[in-house]
Parts: structure tokens; sequence; C-alpha cells
């Protein structure tokens, strides 16, 4: 009983912040048929930016209160300024290219991008813990937890239910779905794809550096954290589906819970059950679990 | 199939490249470049195999998985059998890699473009995660390995150098016979038209699966030589996912058109990664990075497109 709900408790963090930055690898995916490899520089660049804000707060003394605020502003600014810059000045240059050069451009930019995080903020890891202190701990069924990490999964919900609403709902989310079920039917249709990127691509960035800048307080921030996430977030994205909202949601949640079990029960296996899933799911649904059936075009 | 195989143009190239380089390292050149040159032929293995593929439009984006398996098999065997004869080595990581490609070869052979490149990633991330936490083989430190004999002697590394060379020509010219064959033919034809090729009476899978194993091979190899070359194997920089990218980004910078080209873009590769390093080691990555972006606007074909153009070597055939 104990040993479940540590599982299920730490699985659902992990799937959380997992979430956070898959949903919008799967988001661009969706829509602009790229598999950004570069998402990792904005859950990198999130964490590293919403770490020296933390730092500055308390260095200058000031309220507690800001942790949040520089938390969201930190992960708003890095998505829109990074995402507008590989967006407008590398990829809408590819857009007609083979998915695989595109792939490995996003790769060239994670790897400019890699550097240039230790060329500002240096090698030394940064530590921006007080945001976690601040909140103290919480005893849940014999389960001591930090109260932040908590709030991650709260986190992980508001985005999820913000993300079904605003595709749902919106008439920028159903113009986002017909552009994700049919791009040409689309431009035909009058609408602006290139307009759509731009939003999409800012978007999906501003998740991947969310993800990042919240997860700051609770690890090490320290050149090369992102290497693992880019293909952890992957395998999310090839099980839920690519380009699949729900699928994000599962895929995460899988992930995390297997990946939470397997470190109490077999470490060794920490990361070979998540690779696995993701190749038994390729080999028997490549298509993904949850993703849209795709109608045969001629 | 390797009838007049010499009188290649390619095969002579290759041949003449490779004693020129041979020549030139052990008398003129500094020894640290006569290291770059047998980490870049090394590579270069790998990079070839991943060119045929190229060929066929299919992208591996874990190629790692057989370089870091080929690695892991030499260091194995002289862990436990205390294998460190050079053609053993050779031959073990080659035979090892074959057989999982083998293996592997018959999922994978169903699977194109995204889906392709995902599997192979999601095949080789699984021997990461394993490699990475294998208390026994070292987890992520890896482990050492001895510098390598030739049937029972001591080698230095000039011979070495020479014997990866040879290694290196071997391969190559097994290649272009290959590709100069019907079934190498096929290659381009599968690319252009899987369901013509079908309807010709060749099965596309069969095709798909023996490039696949070719190249795992000759990914396994590299890796071998790789290991027995720099003396130290460990998951990050072998089998992680970050490796197989490098791998397609020097296949992509050597670009397709001849067996000769993988070398001298690998070979290329250890000297903008020894400069960049030499010159700005917080930056290398980028460098890197940003030689990737320049290849993928401004010369599409690779550095052989480029070679090419300077020789007019393509020309010369079609003037009559």
């Amino acid at each position: 009983m104990q040993f479940w709900a540590t599982v299920l408790l730490d699985g659902l963090t992990y799937a959380s912040y997992l979430f956070i930055v898959s949903l919008g690898l799967t988001i661009i995916f969706g829509v602009m048929k790229i598999l950004n490899v570069a998402h990792g520089s904005f859950y990198a660049w999130g964490a590293y930016t919403a770490a020296f804000a933390i730092g500055f707060i308390t260095d200058n003394e000031l309220s507690e209160a800001l942790f949040l605020p520089a938390i969201l502003i930190s992960a708003i600014l890095v998505g829109v300024v990074l995402g507008y810059i590989i967006e407008r000045f590398i990829l809408r240059k590819m857009y007609n290219q083979d998915i695989h050069l595109i792939v490995l451009a996003t790769f060239g930019v994670f790897l400019i991008f890699e550097d240039l995080i230790i060329i500002t903020f240096g090698v030394d890891p940064y530590l921006p813990y007080q945001p976690a202190m601040m909140l103290g701990w919480v005893d849940i069924v014999g389960l001591n937890r930090g109260v932040y990490q908590l709030t991650l999964i709260l986190l992980a919900s508001i985005v999820a239910f913000a993300c079904w609403y605003g595709l749902t709902k919106t008439k920028w989310g159903k113009l986002l779905q017909s552009v994700i079920y049919d791009r040409e039917i689309s431009v035909a249709m009058g609408i602006d794809v290139t307009k759509v990127y731009v939003v999409t691509f800012i978007g999906g960035a501003i998740l991947g550096a969310l993800g990042g800048a919240y997860v700051a307080p609770t690890t090490s921030v320290s050149p090369g954290f992102a290497i693992d996430l880019v293909v952890l977030s992957f395998a999310v994205v090839v099980i839920g589906g690519m380009g699949s909202i729900p699928g994000a949601l599962i895929g995460s949640l899988i992930v995390g819970i297997l990946r939470a079990f397997a470190v109490h029960q077999a470490p060794i296996l920490e990361l070979f059950v998540v690779f696995a899933v993701m190749a038994i799911v390729l080999i028997i649904r490549p298509e993904g679990l949850f993703a849209p059936p795709k109608p045969r075009k001629i | 199939m390797f009838t007049g195989i010499f009188k290649d143009t390619s095969v002579r190239i290759l041949i003449t490249f490779m004693i020129v380089l041979c020549v030139l390292s052990s008398l003129v050149l500094p020894d640290w470049m006569q290291n770059n040159f047998m980490y870049g032929l090394s590579r270069g293995l790998a990079i070839l195999g991943l060119m045929l593929l190229w060929r066929t439009n299919l992208v591996s984006f874990g190629h790692a998985l057989y370089y870091g398996f080929g690695a892991y098999a030499v260091a194995l065997c002289q862990k436990y059998f205390g294998i460190t004869d050079i053609l053993l080595r050779f031959a073990i990581a080659v035979i090892a890699a074959g057989i999982l490609g083998f293996c592997l070869g018959f999922i994978l052979r169903k699977y194109r473009e995204i889906f392709f490149a995902m599997l192979s990633l999601a095949f080789s991330m699984v021997l990461y995660g394993l490699l990475a936490k294998a208390e026994f083989l070292g987890s992520t430190d890896g482990m050492s390995i001895s510098p390598s004999t030739l049937l029972g002697m001591e080698l230095t590394r000039q011979y070495l150098f020479y014997l990866i060379t040879f290694f290196v020509i071997c391969a190559a010219i097994s290649i272009q016979a290959y590709l100069r064959s019907t079934l190498g033919h096929l290659t381009t034809a599968i690319q252009d038209n899987e369901i013509r090729v079908e309807y010709l009476g060749y099965s596309v899978q069969k095709a798909i699966h023996i490039k696949y194993v070719m190249s795992a091979c000759l990914a396994g190899g590299a890796g071998g030589l790789m290991a027995a070359s720099l003396g130290q194997v460990d998951p990050d920089s072998m089998v992680n996912w970050n490796v197989s990218g490098e791998l397609v980004f020097i296949t992509i910078m050597s670009g397709w058109g001849n067996i000769l080209a993988p070398f001298i873009g690998a070979i290329i590769f250890e000297f903008i990664r020894t400069y960049a390093f030499e010159w700005a080691p917080q930056a290398w990555a980028a460098i890197v990075g940003g030689t990737l972006l320049a290849i993928i606007f401004f010369f599409p074909g690779g550095i052989w497109s480029v070679i090419e153009k300077v020789f007019n070597y393509g020309k010369k055939k079609n003037v009559k």
C-alpha cells in the first residue's frame, strides 16, 4: 500500500512536468510536422532564466511572493524570444525540405543553444531551492513530500485544462485543429498558415520553457541537463501518438509512473523501461496509442 | 560482384587517397593529426553505413546502437576472454553488430520516414538505458581498453593506423561492389518508387533488410575500431542519442555521392572539433551546430558536392 502510494505520487509528479514539456513538443509536431530537438533548449533556458531570477530575488531580499510570477515571466520571456528567433530565421526557410533535414537543423540549434547557456550562465550549477523551501513539506499517507512538487501536479492540470479549452472552445483552437488535420485544405480555406505556425511554435516553446522554469527549484540546474529530457519527451510523444494532445497526457502518465516504479523497484531498469515501452508501442501501433486515424491520401 | 572492381574510378581514387594519407601522416604531418585521421577513418565506417541507408531515404537516429554495441563487444571480450588482437576485435565488433542488426532488421524493414527514425532511436536508447545503469559494465564511467596486439605482437599506434586504413579500404571496396550490383542499384530505385520495384519482382523489404545489416556491420566495426584507438568505451560518448545525431550530421556534411565522401567528411569533422575545442573550449558544440546549419542551408549536397564542382569530377563522364 505504502509502496504503491509512493510510486503513484512520485510518478504523478514526474508525469506532470513531462506532460507540460511534451505537450509543447506534440503541438509543434501536430501543426508543423517538425520534430523539434531544440525543445530541450527551451527547457534548459527556462530553467536557467528562472534560477537566475530566483537568485536575483533572494540576493536583493525582495518579497517571496515574487517567486511564482518570476518563474512564469521567465518561461514566457524565453518562449517568446527563442521561439520567435528559431521559427523566423531557421525553420521558416525549411518548411518544404525533407523532414530529416529539419530534425537535424533543430539538432544544430540545440547544440548552439546548449553552449550559449554555458557562455551566458557559466558552468557552475544553480540551486534555486528557495521557492521549494518557502512552501515547506507535508505528510500524505505517511509520505513526506515537498508542497512545491505537489503544486506541479496542479500546474499540469491547469495547463491540460487550458489547452483543452483553448483548442475546442476558441476560434484560434479551431483554426489550429484544422491545420493539424489537413494543412492544404486549411490554406485553401484562407487560414494564414504562416501566422498559425509562428503562434504555435511560440506557444510550444513557452510550454517547454515553463516545464524547465517550474522544475528548476526542485533540482540542480547544471549544463547538459536537457539532454536526457529531449529524448524522454520524444518517448512520451511517440507513445501517446505524435501530434495527439490526449496522447501526450497518457504518454507522460505511462512514462512517469513506470519510471517511478522502476526507480523504487529495480533502479537498473530506470531508463530501460521507458524506451522499451516506446519500442513496443512503435512495433505494435506505430502511429501511437492515441493518434487520430490518418486518412490515406493518394 | 567483385570482377573489375579495381578498374572502378571511385575505388582507385579511394586507394590513392588512403595511401597519400598514410604517407603524409607518417612522414610530414604531426602526431596529433594522425590521431585525428585514425578517429575520422574509424567513424567514417559508420558514416558509410548511414550513407547506404540515406540513399533509400531512411535516416537512422539510433545508429549509435551498433556503434556502441561493437565497442562494448570489444570491451567485454577483453574483460572475459582476454582478446586484444586487433583482427579479432574488428571481427567481433562487426559480427556482434551484424547479428543484432539482422534481428532488429526484421522489425525495422517495415518502417519508413519518421517512424524508422523513432524506432531506431528507441532501440538505441534501450541499450543506453541498460549500459548507463549496469554496474558490472562500469555504468556511466564505461570501461577501459588495453592497447591492441596483432598476432601476439605489440602494436604501435603507427601500425594501428595503417591497419585501420586497411580495414577501411576493404570495407569501402566491398560497399562499392555492392553498390555496383543489381541489389545496390535497387537502392535509389526504392527511394524513387517502392511499388514499382515490387512490381518488377524484387522484395523491397528484403533489399532494405540486407542494406540495414550491412550498415549495422559497418557501424559496429566503426565502434570496435574507435574503442581500440581511444582505449575507452562509455555510454555517453558511444551510445547516447546525441552520438547518433552526430553521426547523421556527419553523413549530411559528407554528402552521399561517393564511397570516399564519408571518410573525408568524418576527418573534416574531427578537425573542426579539435580546432573548435582549442580556440573556444566553451563553445565547441556551438561551432559544430553552426557548421551543421551552414551545411544544411548552403551546401545541401554536402562536402562531396563541393569537391565534385572543384574537380569537375562528375562532368567528364557525360562529355563524349
